[in-house]
């Protein structure tokens, strides 16, 4: 099926995604976020008349338009990147993964770029309502954006509402509500909206932050905090109830994935969860190493989130590869796992009568062809796994999806404290006074950024090795380039992006210097 | 609504839809042909800004469409977008580079302590308006011209070709058809020019530039065509699905199709007559006329590559792995529930009509310059 398997190809290929999807990110989140903030501010700016309200909302509007046309420019190759260097990945799930692509393009792209021009080029053209209308249509769409691709990535997590056609070789979607409703899916996109919220509010707070230090616009700033520490207290509740969501889905549906957050190699019942730990370096499966060098956990704490149940036993990455473990399935009756070398030889089987049916086929030969499909139905679960060969493949990067998993969380109650310390020094009116808190909250910024992004890597290096989880590796969803043509693209990529985001900040510091105008850009 | 259909219906229905996505982007492809005449028109500062904000207003559509062309054609044909896109590997790339560096250049040209200078940003939308607009074109021709590919019995699919794309550019047909839309883009640019900005000497400027510029779209655009009617085209047997060369397929399609060949000589007309009035009348509406014939000559060309059993990505290293409109296509029930999808076209197409409209009710002029909005 697959004539031979290029490793450097498939290195270079993830490392280029992974380049283009990380700088992708580094905008999109502010996008979601401040858009809404925005549109808070404009409605308050349209109820009360009040033109300091205007300015507050063209200033931040203007740090907008910078950040989005960077994203704007770093999203498009990621439209087209799944068939440029994923292109059997696109054949092979594209009946399913193509219709949200493109309803982002119809619903989305378009309600964005239509308003976006009014928002900034239509404040003498069009009437006061109709403006504040185009600036929440902007937010609007936006977030649409983010909803169809995270039902996509959500789908690739755990595939649903699909059938394998053996006749065209791939899947084929059977149920579009079931794909649109995935559990996973919903929750990812709420989970990735509000963690942007979170980030756009610290964002509006670090820049304010820095106004109020160097005693400017102290009207603008203090307004802004309030709106954004409101919304991003009231935002981060909403990230710790889809947080909670996406644990239990993970276990349920990427229990590797959960076993590689936790650094867990040897699964135990009632797991505690890590609260601060050091998974020995260079660990191997098999080496009687212990799994941490150092750990303080919340005993029982995993096994509560993963699975409902305080003593529940989670798998690690040992029992995973090994199998023999119980496990309730989707029905709610216990099974016996299996190892990964018996995945393996069944993926092998779905493979081999797959083609034996294309044979028998070609040959008119019913007999075989049902035969062939009786086995291929049986092992098709197990399918992705007939791509690889060793039992330890199926390890994604542990030390990378630990550590990734507890900054982002450690950043994620440091940015609740924030905003709960910001209400409670406004409220007492000593905000301006506090000097190193102010200095703090500048600070936390890139941290926003970092907690954003160490999201995503937790999420997609903690499923390698799978594009689709258990039905296609990326040693076979790869497109058949050169690598070196790869890696030319890859630093291409790098080159390109890197001046780019310089020239993004370098112009977004000094629109921050020279602050709001009258003006207004 | 769409229950009843056939599988065959449904892809027409589909290919059809992707036709009209292909026909409206080579339209707004005047922001890439306006890009590339920045300083051919604007001789003073202000008359550059004048330029860069009429198309800076506009460029998202362009950006828009292209990517919802590329998102609907990997939902309904699919093998389409593996194989093209990963086989054609560096002319989508180069496309694709084209438009990242134009994606910022408005927003960040005149802004200052920009990094690279707003003279870096000029040259970043003037290659976009280049490579963009030809290499689009090309892209187009190769549903003409074929490309070198193979397809597995696993529908993967194998680029033969030896430069991964690139070589699809020395094919002169491909160039006539690449360099055609480049010409165009620009003649489409100066009619809106011509329509949206109130500056004389840009409009004087415009006026000579659109016969400069009609003059080369119509000989490549005609060396394109009249070798078209001529060619050897890429069909299939309805019944066995095999392809064939078939002696003036594509002169065939426009006689057994006569609607399209209707919708492609009214689109020519309508495209001449929008560079003609505006040549010899005062008539500013140019760009409407001779957009809404673009619009219909593009949806022709496609509609003559994908219907009527013709295989619209023809193989030239294996006849039988063409993709044709059936054997591309995603199934019966995605096609039917993205069909459902393609309802909210006309409505977004309204809104942005509307907003448009609103927009450029009045021309942009040096005092908008002035004014307290967003200016790039």
């Amino acid at each position: 099926m697959i004539e031979h398997l290029d490793l450097a190809l498939v290195n270079w290929s993830r490392a280029q995604f992974a380049l283009t999807a990380l700088y992708h990110w580094l905008f999109v989140p502010l996008t979601l976020g401040i858009t809404f903030i925005i549109a808070f501010m404009e409605t308050l700016y349209v109820k009360t008349g009040d033109p300091e309200w205007k300015k507050t909302t063209k200033f931040w509007m203007t740090l907008f338009g910078i950040n989005f046309a960077i994203g704007v420019s770093t999203g498009i190759i990621l439209e087209f990147e799944f068939g440029t260097n994923w292109s059997n990945y696109s054949w092979f799930v594209g009946d399913i993964f193509g219709a949200p692509l493109a309803i982002e393009g119809i619903m989305a792209f378009f309600m964005e770029s239509t308003f976006i021009a009014i928002m900034f080029f239509g404040w003498n053209k069009v009437s006061k309502k109709f403006h504040l209308l185009s600036t929440w249509l902007v937010a609007i769409g936006s977030n649409l954006s983010a909803l169809w691709i995270l039902i996509a990535n959500g789908w690739m997590q755990s595939p649903v509402g699909m059938h394998f056609n053996p006749d065209t070789a791939r899947n084929e979607m059977i149920d579009f509500w079931e794909v649109f409703l995935s559990p996973i899916g919903i929750n990812k996109f709420l989970h990735t909206i509000t963690s942007s919220y979170v980030l756009a509010s610290v964002f509006v707070i670090g820049v304010s932050a820095w106004f109020l230090l160097k005693g400017r616009e102290q009207l603008l700033a203090k307004r802004s905090i309030i709106i954004a520490a409101i919304f991003g207290l009231v935002s981060s509740m909403f990230l710790i109830y889809t947080g909670d969501g996406s644990a239990y889905q993970v276990a349920q549906k990427q229990p590797m994935k959960l076993a590689a957050m936790e650094g867990l190699y040897e699964g135990s019942e009632g797991a505690g969860l890590i609260l601060l730990g050091m998974p020995t370096p260079g660990k191997e499966i098999n080496d009687g190493k212990d799994d941490y060098v150092f750990k303080f956990e919340i005993p029982k704490l995993l096994s509560f989130l993963g699975y409902r149940n305080a003593d529940a036993f989670v798998p690690g990455v040992k029992d995973i590869v090994e199998g023999g473990f119980e496990y309730e399935d989707k029905n709610g009756e216990i099974q016996i796992a299996i190892s990964a070398l018996e995945k393996i030889e069944k993926g092998k089987l779905a493979i081999n009568a797959l083609s034996d049916y294309k044979k028998a086929k070609e040959l008119e030969d019913l007999v075989k062809q049902e035969e062939s499909l009786i086995i291929f139905r049986e092992n098709f679960k197990y399918f992705g796994y007939g791509f690889l060969n060793d039992p330890e493949s199926i390890i994604p990067n542990v030390p990378i999806t630990f550590y990734s998993f507890h900054i982002m969380v450690a950043l994620g109650f440091w940015f609740i404290l924030l905003f709960a310390l910001v209400l409670f020094f406004i409220f007492k009116d000593k905000l301006i006074g506090k000097r190193w808190f102010l200095r703090l909250a500048i600070i936390t910024v890139p941290l926003a950024f970092i907690a954003s992004l160490s999201g995503w890597i937790v999420a997609e290096v903690g499923r390698q090795p799978w594009t689709i989880q258990d039905l296609l590796p990326t040693v076979a969803s790869v497109s058949q380039i050169d690598a070196s043509a790869v890696q030319i693209t890859f630093w291409l990529f790098t080159l390109v992006f890197t001046a780019l985001l310089i020239a993004e900040l370098k112009i977004m510091f000094k629109q921050i210097k020279i602050g709001p105008k009258e003006g207004g850009h | 609504m769409f229950e009843s259909l056939s599988h065959l219906v449904l892809q027409q229905y589909w290919w059809v839809i992707i036709s009209l996505l292909g026909a409206i982007l080579v339209f707004l492809l005047f922001v890439q042909g306006g890009q590339t005449l920045i300083y051919t028109l604007g001789k003073t500062d202000m008359e550059r800004r004048l330029i860069v904000n009429s198309l800076g207003r506009k460029w998202e559509f362009t950006f828009s469409t292209l990517v919802t062309f590329g998102g609907a054609f990997f939902a309904s044909f699919p093998l389409f977008y593996a194989t093209s896109f990963g086989g054609a590997y560096w002319v989508w790339m180069l496309i694709l580079f084209a438009f990242i560096i134009q994606a910022v250049s408005y927003e960040f040209r005149s802004k200052p302590n920009n990094f690279l200078g707003a003279k870096t940003y000029e040259v970043f939308l003037f290659i976009n308006g280049v490579l963009g607009t030809i290499l689009l074109g090309i892209a187009v021709a190769t549903f003409f011209t074929g490309s070198e590919f193979s397809i597995n019995e696993m529908n993967f699919s194998k680029w033969e070709g030896a430069a991964r794309g690139l070589e699809l550019a020395l094919n002169p047909h491909n160039l006539s058809l690449g360099l055609a839309i480049f010409f165009l883009a620009r003649v489409l640019a100066i009619l809106y020019f011509m329509n949206n900005i109130d500056d004389e000497n840009i409009f004087s400027r415009s006026k000579k530039q659109l016969i400069y510029n009609a003059i080369p779209f119509l000989v490549f655009f005609l060396v394109f065509v009249i070798w078209l009617m001529f060619v050897d085209g890429f069909a299939y047997d309805p019944v066995s699905k095999k392809v064939s060369c078939e002696s003036y397929k594509y002169l065939h399609n426009f006689l057994q199709m006569p609607m399209v060949l209707i919708i492609f000589l009214l689109g020519v007309v309508l495209v001449l007559l929008g560079i003609g009035k505006s040549i010899f009348t005062i008539c500013t509406k140019g760009i409407w006329v001779a957009g809404v014939g673009t619009i219909m000559t593009v949806l022709a060309l496609f509609l003559l590559a994908g219907f009527n059993n013709t295989a619209f990505y023809p193989s030239t290293f294996d006849l039988q792995s063409s993709l044709t409109i059936e054997n591309a296509s995603s199934s019966k029930y995605t096609l039917k529930v993205m069909a459902y999808v393609s309802l909210m076209v006309p409505f977004v197409i309204a809104y942005i009509w509307y907003t448009w409209r609103l927009m450029n009710n009045k021309k942009i002029d040096a005092d908008e310059m002035g004014e307290d909005i967003h200016v790039y």
